[in-house]
């Protein structure tokens, strides 16, 4: 994906979006955002609030229904989704392993369809191993044969495979334990500092978005309600966001935080 | 005499109609395969036509077998000869488990699997041939069991059109009133039917075993 230099630092853009499954209702309504490159947007909000259609809007899984979404400066719809896809890392909960490849052809899945040489492919995959902190020996394994935070390393190590200057991960630790959440949290901090990707973060998790967010957009109903830093996020006087910060109690303010992590 | 003598003393004529008996199985199933899969994959991909052909492929499966053979005899170069009618006719049969259990099988695959690899930017002709058919074939081995079995036995009934198979014994002891000589044309076939049955139900195995969900 080539970069676009004419639109100031800007990797995805929402003018104006709006989004109906079919006839039904509107699950999007008019958003407006914008997401620099290397910051991780973390997409807030409770269940049906419209993160996940949002991130799928960015890699074309849905189209907009009026407006439009430019990744890299360009309207999705004028991308050829193939090609756009490739050029955004995708990570979902449960990693949406293919249950039939083991981990090394999970991992090296867009290098191959991309027709990389199997030697190149064979060294990256061994580099993502180690990359995402799983033992090489695991290359030959079946995800049925891995615990969950595995699978999911596995299912970042995937993400990462071609090297996309995108990243898009819909509540990626959800389904996992405290510890191991916790634990996969550190190293995605620390491996985004060293990556420097743009990242697209959906979760409904307050503690989760506070810790990996540069920004946060709290979405209520389809709709942008703020997109703030964290430590705004936890001084506003929104009355939705507040309704948020109660609902997880009392959240140490200030603590926990990217920024004094 | 006795069903184990009348076979021993005519084993090659036993032997002939037994091979002719999966002949005319094997063909079948073999047309159905190349025609019920793609059918199966069609109409996952265009929904408007599911219903239509699983229906119709339902309402061949309601007509009686005997009834099935005569509607096909007026038909051009099929009705010439017996063989070809009969071997017609089991094609249709074979037709609805194959379609239904594509058609199921690629519809089973978990839809999250599905999405991940179109937002990896997999095309569609990818998603079917690296994931959708891989994933689905421990179901369609099965619906291609269940044709081969239904197919065994209906096979029988084509020698009442004279297209031999073992059914011949069948017809010829139902017109002597001798049990022993329907016993030499049933015991063979149903034995064929258990073949077939436990052969393609551990290739079955086999297969699904490579792809089973993971476990939570």
């Amino acid at each position: 994906m080539s970069a676009d230099l004419s639109n100031n630092g800007l990797a995805i853009e929402f003018r104006n979006v709006s989004y109906r499954f079919g006839t039904g209702a509107e699950l999007i309504s008019d958003l407006n955002l914008q997401v620099r490159r290397t910051e991780t947007l973390v997409l807030l909000g409770r269940s049906g609030s419209g993160k996940t259609t949002t991130l799928k809007l960015i890699n074309a899984l849905a189209s907009p229904t009026s407006g439009e979404i430019l990744v890299e400066g360009r309207p999705t719809t004028q991308w050829d989704p193939i090609r756009l896809r490739r050029g955004i890392g995708y990570v979902i909960q449960d990693a949406g392993l293919f249950p039939h490849f083991t981990v090394e052809r999970n991992i090296a899945l867009v290098p191959k369809i991309e027709n990389w040489p199997p030697d190149r492919i064979h060294k990256r995959v061994m580099e993502l191993l180690q990359l995402v902190g799983l033992d090489a020996n695991l290359a030959s394994r079946y995800p049925r044969e891995l615990s969950g935070g595995q699978r999911q390393r596995v299912g970042v190590a995937r993400a990462l495979a071609a090297d996309p200057p995108i990243l898009l991960m819909d509540e990626p630790f959800g389904a996992l334990d405290p510890i191991t959440r916790a634990e996969l949290q550190r190293e995605f901090l620390s491996l985004q500092k060293r990556l420097e990707k743009t990242v697209v973060f959906v979760t409904h998790d307050l503690r989760e978005a506070l810790l990996l967010g540069t920004r946060i957009a709290l979405m209520e109903a389809g709709k942008l309600v703020v997109a703030l830093s964290p430590e705004e996020f936890v001084k506003s006087s929104d009355s939705m966001v507040k309704k948020y910060l109660d609902a997880f109690g009392s959240l140490p303010a200030n603590n926990g935080t990217r920024g004094l992590a | 005499m006795n069903m184990f003598q009348f076979i021993a003393q005519n084993r090659t004529e036993v032997l002939e109609l037994t091979l002719e008996h999966l002949w005319m199985v094997g063909i079948s199933t073999l047309l159905a395969v190349m025609v019920g899969i793609p059918l199966g994959i069609l109409i996952t991909r265009w929904p408007a036509l599911d219903k239509p052909v699983l229906g119709a492929a339902n309402i061949i499966q309601t007509v009686p077998s005997l009834a099935l053979f005569g509607f096909l005899l007026p038909v051009p170069w099929i009705g010439a000869r017996a063989e070809r009618l009969a071997i017609l006719a089991l094609t249709l049969y074979a037709l609805l488990p194959l379609i239904r259990n594509t058609y199921a099988g690629i519809k089973g695959v978990d839809s999250s699997v599905i999405e991940a690899g179109r937002g990896m930017g997999m095309t569609d002709r990818q998603l079917l041939f690296q994931v959708q058919l891989p994933l689905a074939l421990g179901v369609i081995i099965a619906g291609v069991r269940v044709a081969t079995v239904i197919s065994v036995g209906l096979a029988t009934i084509a020698a009442a059109i004279g297209a031999g198979g073992l059914g011949e014994y069948i017809f010829r002891g139902l017109a002597m009133v001798n049990n022993q000589l329907i016993l030499a044309g049933a015991v063979p076939a149903a034995a064929l039917a258990l073949l077939a049955d436990v052969s393609l139900g551990w290739l079955e195995n086999r297969l699904a075993s490579n792809v089973v969900v993971p476990q939570q």
